[in-house]
This record gives structure tokens, C-alpha cells and sequence, in this order.
């Protein structure tokens, strides 16, 4: 491929505010659109977990009416709390930030191309997710409000309609429309990635020496296209029960308050949870797998050397992406499957552990021997890598289904589960703003702010969710609204006390973070083009970079992502783009 | 701003993170060995077994999360930019053999060996003389059938479910075998009898969970579960509701009450009514 077929697609830079910020076909304005929404899904769901920890420590206290309709929490809007707070995450935040966002402005330049593969398509697939989003978050303001029965959704309790519970009724019917735009918007964008990774790249870019960051989109978009498919599959069959008569997971019989519920017969409660965990395990790997990439980039360039066994990393990331399709049961041990087919889920569960202990010695072997900088970026980078080890661990009791019959459905999986794709991914998408944003917006962020951010975080993060799982080893059921039906919960206040404490501090830290992103933009001291010394394509072209990324002059490619610290060169880092006599001598 | 990022690279984050890492560590290592929370304790052979699996992953994990968080802590520090070169390692095959050799042996071999608990839950049916007894959720309470005197289970029909007139899992009482059945809100076991719950649902999915037998299930509508266990404790144990069911499922709440085989002959006999005996109000949770 040569620079002079790139030239072909790209159009003119746009005139116009609405072509040029709102419906922009620019890669690098679609991934802003992306990281906004996601800044404010985040703030959203933030808010919705302090409720939610507010009221499990003060189950009296008074709310402003505007908040919470009636002033005190009642059960059914705590698990409306519980519902959104878990899908706006998962879906708005964790999916839409690091893939959809930072892969949609950092891919293509990172491999030496003009935009995506499909600009049009691109946009359409953000203003899908942003109409996901409107519709979501309306839930919230129909009758019966947001539904309650999780961001799982399991039937019967999804599917029979406002009987079960309140907000199951057009808040749940919301829900499922939500999530089905949500993936279609997700299709489309995983084939725009795996389209434009594949045909996109830079004379001299082999797969092989492209940066850690454009394998993990590469891969997550992978998942995504053969996850989002079948997750869209269960939403449209799930609203068919609801609002068709059918019965793909409702069996005959049953009796909800006395109520005799007819017109359904057959269906099994069983198959939505195979279908939604066939999508939400991978879905796991969707949130988190940007944040490995981002790790291993920026723990190379801050410990100026290269990726210890980059060929292993990869090959751990792909099966870790295969193997994340054949566990999804593990989600399922108590659920009434077959216990025979809960030995080989378990297995391959426990297998996944191999290649994520590959990558965190290879983080390890990374900084070994290197000379590292603390950055904010490479703050938040390693404490990926520690954040993703503790949860990861605690995976592996969680993967045996003896042990599983006693954690499930306890705080020890609230506490697994977000510390290693809740917080860990989260770590990732903070250490991709600090060290990315100077090349988005031209400006460097305050590091002082960074590292404050980053010390609050880091140990607010372990406060709240190191606990959780005590909490989880003396039996703590999650989804309560009030512990005090249960007498063993009665002693475990002070943990709960603590927890939200910690919240409430690790919340506040997060305004120096947002102070810190809309100053910089404004006000920060002007970036160079390469203010890090980094080695891959993001970096050699100017900052912002201009509409067609290169301004007309596209890169070939002569080495490796990670050229660090090399023997016999003037400096210690060798841009990819540089041809070999280009390259500066050692005096 | 090149001056600065040549000097990003201090002591002081450094060490700061550093020892975070090893308070994480310590706290850590320092709540699980002092068993400062804890599981309460097992009344089931099956129970202990899983404890012991729960040990041995606890080892094995520690193992790990002690190497790996202090590791980090000590590389950190150790390779902290004091203006020295940086090595130009690309990596190492052989230890990324053994490395990926050593944990899939520790991973998966740890998975291997749970089977055994999981065996003795799932893989065979309850012993001859087991104790049949159906235990049915509906939003947000329990329901425990006994067979009666006559040892069958009555037919049902939800047409007959009605919580409110007292026939919360809708005997059919045109049905012989029906009339003599018990249906309570307390579960009431003999200790050291092998029991054997057939697991039902009316509306949505819940699940029972009882700590202290280390047993979790779910019950799902249109399915018939079955699960047993053997109790060797008398005493009173709480039983929850574990699958979120809707608003109540905080309170959809009741126990378990282990007691000798002539206390529970005794209540069983008196049709379910509470009665007391041994220091327990035997068919009403404390």
C-alpha cells in the first residue's frame, strides 16, 4: 500500500461547526465525542454508587426530593441504583472509553493511515451509542422509574413486565431498546476497527510491529463483533417475551403475588443467561484488554526500554480473547446447568489465568532493568498492573465451582469483579488521558494534579474494594438494600462504614482529575509533538495533529513499537518511522 | 519541559508507591492469616472440604499476590531513573517457557483438585432414606414441603396458589396424597440424616443459600433442582436469599434448623405447628 492510495480517502477538511465537531467523520473528533460521553456516563455512575453507599450506611437518611423521589431510598429505587449504576459502566464507560474512544483517535494514526477504514460508518456507530445513552438514561424518568433487576437482566424477573417489581415495566422495556442500539453501534464499530487494522496499515507496519495499543483494539474488536452480535440476538428475544407473547425464556405456570401468569409455556429462564454471559464474559475482556495494551506501552516508554517478550504479550492477549470465549459458564455454576459441564468451564477458567500471569511478569520484566520515570501516566500504569493482579487472583477462587457455591452472588464477587474491570480498566483509560492528551488538545496536563489524582485513587480504590471481599468471606449477599433482615450481617457495619468513607474520598479525588482535563485544554503550557521521547507513528506528526493526520506526508515504517535504550544510538528511543540512516549515532 | 521530563524519575514516588504496596501486602497477608472476618463455621463434611480448597487456592494465590505486589514495589524502586542506561532486553524465551509452564501447572492443577467437593455436591444422587423435602420460593418468601405421614408428595397447580388463604405452593387438595402434606416457612432437618431438597420456583429465579452448609443454589422457575446434604451440627443457621428477585430480596429471609432425629419426629408428627423442645423453639426462626 502506498501513501498515494491513503491520499484517495481522505476528504477535505471540513467547514462548518456541525460537519467539523457534532457530525464529524473524523476519527480523532469521533473518539473526543466517545471519551466526553463516557466522562459523563462516568460522572453518573459514580453518583449512583455513592447514593447506593450512602443508603446502605444511613438506610434513613433524607435525600433532596429532586434526587431521590420521596427524600428516603426505598428497596426498589436502590435496585434501579444498582441496575444503572452496573450498565452505564459497563456499557457507557468501560466499552465506550478505552476502545471506542482512545482506539478510535489513536488507531489510525498509529498505523500510519489518514482515518478509519469507514468514516461514515464510524459516525454513525458513535450517534447509535449516543442515542443508546439518551434512551438509557430516560429510563430513569418513566413511571415505575429504571428497571431493577440488574445490568444482567435475568428473566423471569426482566421478562414478565410491571408484576415483578416496579420499573419493570417501559423503564426495563428502555433498558433492552438501550442495549440493542448499544450493539449495534458496537458491530459496527468492531468491523471498522478489524477492517482498518488489516488494510490501513503503513508500508513496513507487519502485525508484528504494531504497538501493544493497536493489537489490544485489534483483538478486543474481534470480541466485540462476535459478542455484541449474540447479546443483541437475546435483547431483541427478551422484548419479544415481553411485548409479543413469546416465550424464549418464560415457562408455563407461573404464579407471580397469587397471579396466575398466562399465554406462556416453554421457555427457559436458563437460555438468557447463557446467551447474555456468552456476550458478558467477553465483554470483560472488551473493557479491559485497551487498559493491557496502554499498560505495556507506557511502562516501556517511561522505563525507556523496550516491551519485555512483545511476541508473548501478544500471543497472551489472543488467547486470552479465545479463551474468553469458552468459559462464559463460570458465571453459571449455581444456576441449575449441568454440574458436569461446570468441571470443563472451570478449567478453561483457570487456564485463563496462564496468560494473564504471562503478562504481568512480562510488566514485570518490563520495568526490570529499565530507568523509570514517574509520570503520572506511568503512575496509573503500574498501579494497573498491581490492581490487576489482585483482582485477577481472586478470580481464581471464584473459578472453582466448590468454592463458587459459597461466594456466589456475595460482596467477595463485587469486589473481584471491579477491582479487576471496573478499576483496573478505569486505571488504563487514566493512564491513556495523561500521556495521549498533550497530541489530543496541544496542551500538557498539570502533573502535579496528576499524581494527587493518582495517590488518592490508587488507595481509595483498594479501601473500598480490598474489603469487599472480607465481606464476601463471612457471606455477605450483594444486592441487599438493607442488612438488616440477617442477622450475621449485623457485625459487618463498620466494614460497610469504612467502604463508603473510602468512596466518598476517592469520588472527590476525581474533580482534581476533571479540573485538571478542562483546565489543560484551555490553559495548559503548549505540547511539543513528542513530549515523552516515544518511539511509534502518534508521535511524529504534529500536535493535534492536522485532518488527514500526516498532512499529506505518509510514514513507512522501519522497526519495531519499542525501540528503547538501543546500543550504539545517539538517543535512547528510535521512532519507527526513521530509515536506518536516519538514526543518530552514539559519539 | 524537556528539563522536566529528564527529572520526572525521582525518589520520592518511587518510595511513596513502593511502600503502598507493601502496606497492601501486610494488611492483607495480616486479615486473612488472623482471620480477622471469617466464615462461620461448617456443619457439613462437604463443607470442610471446600474450606480446605479454599485454604490451599488461599496458599497458592498468597503465593502469587505476595511475589508479584512485592516484586513490583521492589522494581519500582530499584530501576528508578538515577540517570543510569536503561537495558535493551527484548525479553527471554526460557523463562517465558517456565513461567508460562509454572502457572499453568499451579492454575490448572488447582482446578483439577476442586473437583472433588463439587463431586460430592453434584455428581450422585442422594442416599436411599434420604429425607425429601420441597423447598419453594416465590417473591419474597420460603416455603418447605414435607411429604407426610404417607411419604408422597401431593400434586399441585398454580391455579391453587393462593399465600394469602394460607396455600402458598397451591396443594391440590382433590388429590389424597395432597391433604396430609406439611408446608412451613421454616426448613427443619434431622442432624445427621442425609436430606434431599428438590429446589422450585413460582415467579423468578432465587436462590437458596445457607452459610454454614457451604451450599448455594439457584431455584428456577419450570426446573425441579435437586440438592442434599448431610447436617452434623444442631443449632440454627440463616438461611438468604442469594439471586436478586426483586424489591424484597433483602428480606426474603428464613433458617435452618438442624435437631436431633426424636425433636424433629416430634414436630413433624404435630403436623409443623412450633413447638418447643431442647432450649429451641423447634419451627420458628429466633
Amino acid at each position: 500500500m502506498s501513501s498515494h492510495e491513503h491520499a484517495v480517502h481522505v476528504a477535505p477538511t471540513p467547514s462548518g461547526f456541525i460537519r467539523k465537531y457534532i457530525f464529524s467523520v473524523d476519527h480523532k473528533v469521533i473518539g473526543i465525542q466517545y471519551i466526553l460521553l463516557a466522562l459523563t456516563a462516568v460522572v453518573i455512575g459514580i453518583v449512583l454508587s455513592l447514593l447506593m453507599r450512602f443508603h446502605l450506611v444511613w438506610p434513613g437518611a433524607k435525600f433532596p426530593s429532586w434526587m431521590i423521589s420521596g427524600g428516603v431510598m426505598t428497596p426498589e429505587q436502590y435496585l434501579s441504583l444498582v441496575t444503572m449504576h452496573g450498565t452505564l459502566m459497563v456499557f457507557f464507560v468501560l466499552t465506550t472509553a478505552p476502545q471506542s474512544g482512545f482506539g478510535n483517535y489513536f488507531l489510525p494514526i498509529q498505523i500510519g493511515a489518514p482515518d478509519m477504514a469507514f468514516p461514515r460508518i464510524n459516525m454513525l456507530s458513535f450517534w447509535f451509542t449516543f442515542l443508546a445513552f439518551v434512551v438509557m438514561v430516560a429510563a430513569f424518568f418513566v413511571p415505575g422509574g429504571a428497571p431493577i433487576s440488574g445490568w444482567t437482566a435475568y428473566p423471569p424477573l426482566s421478562g414478565l413486565g410491571q408484576v415483578t417489581g416496579p420499573g419493570e415495566g417501559l423503564g426495563q422495556d428502555l433498558w433492552i431498546i438501550s442495549i440493542a442500539i448499544f450493539s449495534g453501534a458496537s458491530l459496527m464499530g468492531a468491523l471498522n476497527f478489524i477492517a482498518t487494522t488489516i488494510d490501513l496499515r503503513a508500508p513496513g507496519l507487519s502485525l508484528m510491529r504494531l504497538p501493544l495499543t493497536a493489537w489490544a483494539w485489534f483483538i478486543t474488536a474481534i470480541l466485540g463483533l462476535l459478542a455484541f452480535g449474540v447479546l443483541l440476538a437475546a435483547g431483541i428475544l427478551l422484548l419479544l417475551d415481553r411485548m409479543a407473547g413469546t416465550s424464549f425464556f418464560i415457562p408455563a405456570g407461573l404464579v407471580v403475588t397469587d397471579v396466575v401468569q398466562k399465554g406462556h409455556a416453554g421457555g427457559s429462564p436458563l437460555l438468557w443467561q447463557h446467551l447474555f454471559w456468552f456476550f458478558g464474559h467477553p465483554e470483560v475482556y472488551i473493557a479491559v484488554l485497551p487498559g493491557m495494551g496502554v499498560a505495556s506501552h507506557i511502562l516501556s516508554t517511561f522505563s525507556r526500554k523496550p516491551v519485555f517478550g512483545y511476541r508473548a504479550m501478544v500471543y497472551a492477549m489472543s488467547s486470552i480473547g479465545f479463551l474468553g470465549f469458552m468459559v462464559w459458564g463460570h458465571h453459571m455454576f449455581v444456576s441449575g446447568m449441568s454440574p458436569y459441564s461446570a468441571i470443563a468451564f472451570s478449567v478453561l477458567t483457570m487456564s485463563i489465568g496462564v496468560p494473564s500471569a504471562i503478562k504481568t511478569f512480562n510488566w514485570l520484566g518490563t520495568l526490570w532493568g529499565g530507568k523509570i520515570r514517574f509520570t503520572s501516566a506511568m503512575l496509573f500504569a503500574i498501579g494497573f498492573v498491581s490492581l490487576f493482579v489482585s483482582g485477577g487472583l481472586s478470580g481464581l477462587f471464584l473459578a472453582q465451582p466448590a468454592i463458587d457455591l459459597y461466594f456466589h452472588d456475595t460482596y467477595f464477587v463485587v469486589g473481584h469483579f471491579h477491582l479487576i474491570m471496573g478499576v483496573a480498566a478505569i486505571f488504563g483509560i487514566f493512564a491513556a488521558t495523561y500521556f495521549w492528551f498533550p497530541k489530543m488538545y496541544g496542551r500538557m496536563m498539570n502533573e502535579g494534579l496528576g499524581k494527587l489524582h493518582f495517590w488518592i485513587t490508587f488507595v481509595g480504590v483498594y479501601c473500598i474494594f480490598m474489603p469487599m471481599h472480607y465481606l464476601g468471606v463471612v457471606g455477605n449477599p450483594r444486592r441487599y438494600s438493607d442488612f438488616s433482615a440477617n442477622h450475621f450481617l449485623a457485625p459487618l457495619y463498620s466494614i460497610h462504614l469504612f467502604i463508603t468513607i473510602a468512596a466518598i474520598v476517592t469520588a472527590a479525588a476525581q474533580l482534581f482529575f476533571i479540573l485538571n482535563y478542562f483546565w489543560s485544554m484551555k490553559k495548559g503550557p503548549k505540547a511539543p509533538d513528542n513530549p515523552w521521547n516515544a518511539t511509534t507513528l502518534e508521535w511524529t506528526t504534529s500536535t493535534p495533529p492536522p485532518h488527514d493526520n500526516f498532512g499529506g506526508h505518509y510514514p513507512s515504517v522501519y522497526r519495531g513499537p519499542y525501540e528503547f535504550s538501543v546500543p550504539g544510538a545517539a538517543e535512547d528511543f528510535i521512532p519507527q518511522h526513521l530509515t536506518p540512516d536516519q538514526v543518530g549515532k552514539a559519539k | 519541559m524537556e528539563k522536566r521530563n529528564q527529572c520526572a524519575g525521582s525518589a520520592a514516588p518511587a518510595a511513596i508507591l513502593a511502600i503502598l504496596l507493601l502496606i497492601l501486602v501486610g494488611s492483607t497477608l495480616f486479615i486473612f492469616m488472623d482471620k480477622v472476618w471469617w466464615f462461620p463455621t461448617a456443619i457439613t463434611a462437604v463443607g470442610h472440604g471446600i474450606d480446605h480448597q479454599f485454604f490451599l487456592t488461599l496458599v497458592i494465590t498468597g503465593i502469587v499476590f505476595v511475589g508479584s505486589q512485592v516484586g513490583l514495589a521492589w522494581v519500582i524502586w530499584r530501576y528508578r531513573d538515577r540517570g543510569q542506561r536503561a537495558s535493551s532486553s527484548h525479553g527471554n524465551n526460557t523463562m517465558e517457557i517456565i513461567w508460562t509452564l509454572a502457572t499453568f501447572v499451579m492454575f490448572v492443577g488447582l482446578g483439577v483438585m476442586a473437583k472433588n467437593a463439587w463431586a460430592e455436591v453434584h455428581f450422585r444422587d442422594a442416599v436411599p432414606g434420604a429425607i425429601p423435602i420441597e423447598v419453594t420460593g416465590q417473591q419474597f418468601a420460603w416455603n418447605f414441603r414435607y411429604p407426610g405421614p404417607d411419604g408422597k408428595f401431593g400434586r399441585t397447580d398454580p391455579a391453587d396458589v393462593s399465600a394469602s388463604s394460607g396455600n402458598p405452593v397451591g396443594l391440590d387438595l382433590s388429590d389424597p396424597a395432597a391433604t396430609d402434606d406439611v408446608v412451613v416457612p421454616v426448613l427443619v432437618v434431622p442432624v445427621n440424616h442425609e436430606v434431599q431438597l428438590t429446589l422450585r420456583s413460582q415467579d423468578v429465579i432465587h436462590s437458596f443459600y445457607v452459610r454454614e452448609l457451604r451450599l448455594k443454589q439457584d431455584l428456577v422457575p419450570g426446573m425441579q433442582i435437586p440438592i442434599h446434604f448431610l447436617a452434623t451440627q444442631i443449632g440454627e443457621y440463616e438461611l438468604a436469599c442469594a439471586e436478586l428477585c426483586g424489591l424484597g430480596h433483602y428480606r426474603m429471609h428464613s433458617c435452618m434448623q438442624v435437631v436431633s432425629e426424636a425433636d424433629y419426629q416430634a414436630w413433624l408428627a404435630g403436623g409443623g405447628q412450633a413447638i418447643q423442645r431442647g432450649g429451641m423453639n423447634i419451627g420458628e426462626c429466633q
